[in-house]
């Protein structure tokens, strides 16, 4: 592939690395990354990669785009109040990249249509902020055998794990099952501290980045712990699980279904 | 002095650092291991920016030579993917 002159400009301080170069410059921009959530996390994951040249970016989310959200979700604005979130993001995205082709996808994630928005794309990477789509995701990944980075934010802690199916360990092998609705924090409890999807959506943009470079390590079978008030990272191990439901010798989840559960949705 | 015969030619006179080295460093790339890349340039820094950045990423650089009043060539052999 040749690089346009702009490309060489834009992109000179990822082809001076020598982990990266014009070899790993031209993988990026021939990559697809699926985001699902275009909120807290995905908009600093999405605004990352975009900057970054990953060609194709699909962004996945359901919801407008409210006030309240603006206090962390960097990619919206005070005009866009009541547009799509997928939509918005897109705009804010192609403005900083006309390379990256966005895709925006103003729908709801259910067991029917996930393999579909994810078996051709590369990486995808879940920005959700509930634990149905968290699942859901999870193990449409492990079916589809894609690489996962998840990441997920409260208050002032967040974590942050990358699943390689069948490689490493997988969101069930952690949490077999979701938590009862009334063990997930109420909607009056769950504040997030504005910076922390930064932190967090920054440290999934990298693993990102290097799962399509091919260089470094990620997070496999590992998750990595962030307590902003303590400003301190854990990095803890996370066994494959050889009795998980999904990615287990003898699994019993072989096909998706849609978990619908009474919890607060908070648009993290 | 022994000629060496290059498999490619850049020509990045005009430009400066850093896009001296990220020209120079893609025209390495596109290269065969064993092949040699001739540079040629008219930043005087990059005459030792660029030697010292192709070694430091495992490339082996035969000659750095002035050929008139403000141009320089740099020759170097392809030793690392
Ligand atoms: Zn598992």
């Amino acid at each position: 592939m040749d690089f346009t002159d702009d490309q060489i400009h834009r992109y000179s301080r990822h082809i001076i690395l020598p982990e990266v170069g014009g070899k790993g410059q031209e993988r990026l921009l021939s990559s697809r990354v699926v985001i699902v959530g275009a909120g807290g996390l995905g908009c600093p994951v999405g605004y990352y990669l975009t900057a970054a040249g990953v060609g194709t970016i699909v962004m996945i989310d359901n919801d407008n785009v409210e006030l309240s959200n603006l206090q962390r979700q960097i990619a919206h604005n005070t005009e866009r109040v009541g547009m799509p979130k997928a939509e918005s993001a897109k705009k804010t995205f192609q403005a900083l990249n006309p390379d990256v082709k966005v895709i925006a996808l103003n729908e709801k994630i259910t067991k029917d249509n996930i393999i579909g928005l994810i078996e051709d794309c590369d990486v995808v990477v879940d920005g959700s902020d509930n634990f149905p789509t968290r699942y859901l995701v999870n193990d449409a990944c492990v079916l589809v055998g894609k690489p996962l980075v998840s990441g997920a934010i409260l208050r002032f802690e967040g974590q942050v794990t990358t699943i390689i199916p069948r490689q490493g360990h997988c969101y069930r092998c952690l949490f077999e099952e979701m938590p009862p609705a009334g063990l997930v924090p109420s909607c009056q409890e769950a504040g997030v501290l504005g910076a922390l999807p930064g932190i967090i959506g920054g440290l999934q943009a990298m693993e990102v980045l290097k799962l399509i470079i091919g260089k470094g390590d990620v997070l496999q079978n590992r998750m990595l712990i962030y307590d902003a008030l303590k400003v301190s990272f854990r990095k803890v191990k996370v066994p494959k699980n050889p009795k998980c439901p999904v990615c287990g010798e003898n699994p019993t989840i072989t096909e998706l279904q849609d978990y619908e559960a009474d919890y607060c949705r908070m648009n993290f | 002095m022994e000629q060496i015969k290059p498999d490619k030619k850049v020509d990045i006179r005009g430009l400066v650092c850093p896009y001296t080295f990220v020209r120079s460093k893609l025209a390495i790339e596109s290269l065969e291991l064993g092949q040699v890349l001739e540079i040629l340039l008219d930043y005087k820094d990059a005459t030792e920016n660029i030697p010292k950045s192709m070694q430091d990423h495992g490339q082996k650089v035969l000659k750095v030579e002035k050929i008139n009043d403000r141009e320089w060539i740099i020759v170097v052999r392809k030793e690392k993917e």
